[in-house]
C-alpha cells in the first residue's frame, strides 16, 4: 500500500531544497574556489559540518534556533503568525542546511578546476566577474553543478533524523517517505515498508545513474579537449576518455 | 604611446620584483632565465597582480600609482594579453572566442570586425571550429586575433610562440608587425631565448632574480654583456673570476691573473684598480684551438693546454680544455678531425683580448 501523500511531500521537499541549494550553493562555491582569504578554511569547515555531524545533533540545534526562545524563531513568528518547527518551511530550512555540503562541494571542486588563465583571459578582454562566471566558469563546470544539485536532491529524499527532529511526523505536512517507512515498520507492516523502501531505492539509484552517465558522456556538458597539448594541467576533462 | 613601468612587488621572503623600464611603440623583449620574474612583471602590468609600490602608465593614462592610490581594474586597462597556454575558451568556437572581447558592439559591427581580424591573420576559414579542432599555429593566430580585435592600447605576450617551429613563428610575427605598423602600440614580449630577442626586438630588457640587469638595443645589450646573467643567457660559456695584475693605458688592456691558477690573461681595460677582482666572459666559439704553438698572430693570449674531454653535439664539437683553468671551446667536426684532436692531447689556446668581456657579477 503506497503512501502517496508522503511520496509527493518528499518529492516537493527535495525539489524545493535542491532549487534553493542551486541558488545559494553557487555563490558559496564560487567564493570558496576563488577567495584567497586566509581564514577560508573556517567557512569550508562550517559548510562541511553536516557531513560528519549526527543528524540528531544538527536537527536539535536547528530546532532550538527555530523555537520561540530564539530571536530568529520570534522574528519568524511575528511575520508569519505561527511557529516554524513542525512546518514544511521549517523542514525546508533544515534540509537546506543538512544538504549544503552535497551541493557545494562538487561545485567548488568543478569551479576550482577551471584553468585560471581562462578566467584571466576573460578579464583582460574586458568581461566583468559576473560575465566571466556565466560565460566561462559555469559552462566549463556544468558537470559539477549538476552533480551538486542531483546529490542534494537525492540526499534530501532519504533524510530521516533531521526531518524527525525538526518536522516531527505529521502526515501530509512533514511526514516524508523515510519516516513513513519507519511508521510501517513500527506497526509491523513490513509489506508497506518494503513498497516504500523499494521505491526510494530505485529512485535514488536511477537518479544517480543518470547523473553519472551524463557526466561521463562528452557533449552534454562541454566538449573536452581532444588535443592533449591544449589541456590545462588540472582539468575537469581528465576523467573523460577519448 | 609609451609604456613606463616602475614597480616593486614582494612575492615571498626570498623573492621580490623591482623593475623599471620604458617601452615605446614596437617590440620590447623581456628576456631572462626562468624564475626571473618575467610573468610576474607582466601580470602586474596587466593588473592581474597588484604591485606593492610604484607606477605604471601608458602615455597619459595612469594604470597604477601607489602614491595616488590608483589601480585600474584589468577590465579597464584595454590590453591584449597572450597567455603561455593561449587560454582560448575551449567550449566556444573561434568566432565566439574572437567576438568575446567586443560584446558591447552591435552584432553587425562585431561580425565585421571579427571577419576582418581573422582574414588579416589568415584563419577566416576556421570560424566554426573549436580550439581543439585546429593546429597549434592556427591556435596562436586565433588567440592573437582575439586579443587584437579589441584594439588594445598595449599587447603583452608571455612566451606565446614557445611550441612553434621557427618558420611558423616567423610568419606569425610578420603578421603581428604588419598589424602594429598601423596601430603603433607597445608590445611586451616575454622570452627566454636570446635568438628571439635578437630577431624580434627593437629593444630588450633583461631581468634576473627580479631586477633589471640590462636594457637597450639588442646588439648593445646582448653582444657585449655587462652582466653575468646576460652573458649566460646569450651563451657566454666561459665565465671566470680574475684579479687585475697590471694596467696598460696606452694599449687599452690590462693583465689579469685567473683565480685558482697562474694563468694570466690580457683583457680590455675597465674602470678598475690593480688588485681588484673582476669577472670576464668569453664565448666558446671565440676561442681558437691549435696543435702547434701559434706565431705571428695579433691575438694576445696564447696558452699551452691539454684536452680534458671531447663531446659531439650535432654539428659542433664541444671541447673542455685545461689551461690552469678549464675552458669550453666549440669547434666544427671537420676541424676536430683534421687536427686529430683527442682526449689528453696537448693543444694551444688562442684568445683575442677583445673576445674577453668584463661583466658585473650576479649579486
Amino acid at each position: 500500500m503506497m503512501d502517496w501523500s508522503a511520496i509527493f511531500l518528499t518529492l516537493r521537499l527535495a525539489l524545493v531544497v535542491c532549487a534553493l541549494l542551486l541558488i545559494i550553493g553557487m555563490p558559496i562555491a564560487s567564493w570558496l574556489s576563488f577567495s584567497k582569504w586566509r581564514y577560508k578554511f573556517f567557512v569550508e569547515s562550517i559548510v562541511a559540518l553536516p557531513l560528519v555531524l549526527p543528524p540528531t545533533v544538527l536537527g536539535f540545534y536547528v530546532l532550538v534556533a527555530m523555537g520561540s526562545q530564539s530571536p530568529f524563531g520570534r522574528w519568524y513568528q511575528s511575520i508569519s503568525g505561527h511557529a516554524m518547527p513542525f512546518t514544511f518551511t521549517g523542514l525546508v530550512i533544515a534540509s537546506v542546511i543538512y544538504s549544503l555540503p552535497f551541493a557545494v562541494q562538487p561545485m567548488t571542486a568543478a569551479f576550482g578546476q577551471v584553468d585560471r588563465n581562462l578566467i584571466n583571459a576573460s578579464s583582460t578582454l574586458g568581461a566583468s566577474r559576473l560575465r566571466t562566471f556565466i560565460r566561462i566558469v559555469l559552462p566549463l563546470s556544468l558537470g559539477g553543478v549538476v552533480t551538486g544539485v542531483v546529490l542534494s536532491f537525492a540526499h534530501t529524499l532519504g533524510e530521516f533524523g533531521v526531518v524527525l527532529m525538526v518536522g516531527g511526523n505529521i502526515p501530509g505536512v512533514t511526514q516524508t517517505v523515510s519516516i513513513a517507512i519507519y511508521d510501517h515498520v513500527q506497526a509491523l507492516d513490513y509489506a508497506g515498508a518494503n513498497h516504500m523502501a523499494l521505491l526510494l531505492l530505485a529512485f535514488s539509484f536511477i537518479t544517480l545513474s543518470i547523473t553519472y552517465s551524463l557526466n561521463r558522456r562528452a557533449g552534454i556538458f562541454y566538449r573536452p579537449y581532444r588535443d592533449s597539448a591544449l589541456r590545462p594541467e588540472v582539468g575537469f576533462a581528465k576523467t573523460r576518455r577519448h | 604611446m609609451q609604456l613606463s613601468v616602475r614597480i616593486a612587488k614582494r612575492l615571498s621572503k626570498s623573492f621580490s620584483l623591482e623593475a623599471e623600464f620604458d617601452a615605446p611603440a614596437g617590440f620590447a623583449m623581456l628576456l631572462g632565465p626562468s624564475g626571473a620574474g618575467k610573468t610576474t612583471l607582466l601580470n602586474c602590468i596587466a593588473g592581474l597582480l597588484r604591485p606593492d609600490a610604484g607606477r605604471i602608465a601608458l602615455g597619459e593614462r595612469v594604470l597604477f600609482d601607489s602614491a595616488s592610490r590608483t589601480n585600474l581594474p584589468v577590465q579597464e586597462r584595454k590590453l591584449g594579453y597572450l597567455f603561455q597556454n593561449l587560454a582560448l575558451f575551449p567550449h566556444l568556437t573561434i568566432a565566439q572566442n574572437v567576438k568575446y572581447g567586443i560584446s558591447h558592439l552591435p552584432a553587425e559591427q562585431r561580425s565585421e570586425r571579427m571577419t576582418a581580424m581573422l582574414e588579416s591573420f589568415r584563419i577566416a576559414h576556421l570560424v566554426d571550429r573549436k580550439p581543439s579542432e585546429i593546429s597549434g599555429g592556427e591556435r596562436q593566430r586565433a588567440a592573437l586575433a582575439r586579443s587584437l580585435v579589441t584594439n588594445p592600447t598595449m599587447l603583452l605576450l608571455d612566451e606565446p610562440l614557445l611550441a612553434l617551429d621557427v618558420v611558423t613563428k616567423a610568419k606569425i610575427v610578420d603578421d603581428l608587425r604588419i598589424w602594429n605598423a598601423e596601430h603603433a602600440i607597445p608590445i611586451v614580449y616575454v622570452t627566454h631565448s636570446p635568438q628571439e630577442a635578437y630577431a624580434l626586438g627593437e629593444r630588450v630588457v633583461v631581468l634576473d632574480a627580479g631586477r633589471v640587469v640590462g636594457r637597450g638595443m639588442p646588439n648593445e645589450v646582448l653582444a657585449a654583456p655587462r652582466h653575468e646573467t646576460i652573458a649566460q643567457i646569450v651563451g657566454f660559456e666561459n665565465v671566470f673570476d680574475v684579479t687585475v695584475k697590471s694596467v696598460s693605458e696606452s694599449q687599452g688592456t690590462m693583465l689579469c691573473q685567473m683565480d685558482g691558477s697562474l694563468t694570466e690573461i690580457d683583457v680590455p681595460l675597465g674602470h678598475v684598480e690593480i688588485g681588484e677582482r673582476v669577472r670576464i666572459a668569453i664565448r666558446a666559439g671565440d676561442i681558437i684551438a691549435a696543435t702547434e704553438r701559434p706565431q705571428h698572430l695579433s691575438a694576445r693570449n696564447n696558452f699551452a693546454a691539454r684536452i680534458v674531454s671531447i663531446r659531439r653535439e650535432g654539428p659542433r664539437v664541444i671541447l673542455l680544455i685545461e689551461a690552469g683553468v678549464t675552458f669550453e671551446v666549440h669547434v666544427t667536426p671537420r676541424a676536430c678531425d683534421e687536427l686529430g684532436l683527442a682526449e689528453g692531447s696537448p693543444v694551444w689556446l688562442v684568445i683575442k683580448s677583445y673576445s674577453c668581456h668584463l661583466v658585473a657579477p650576479r649579486e
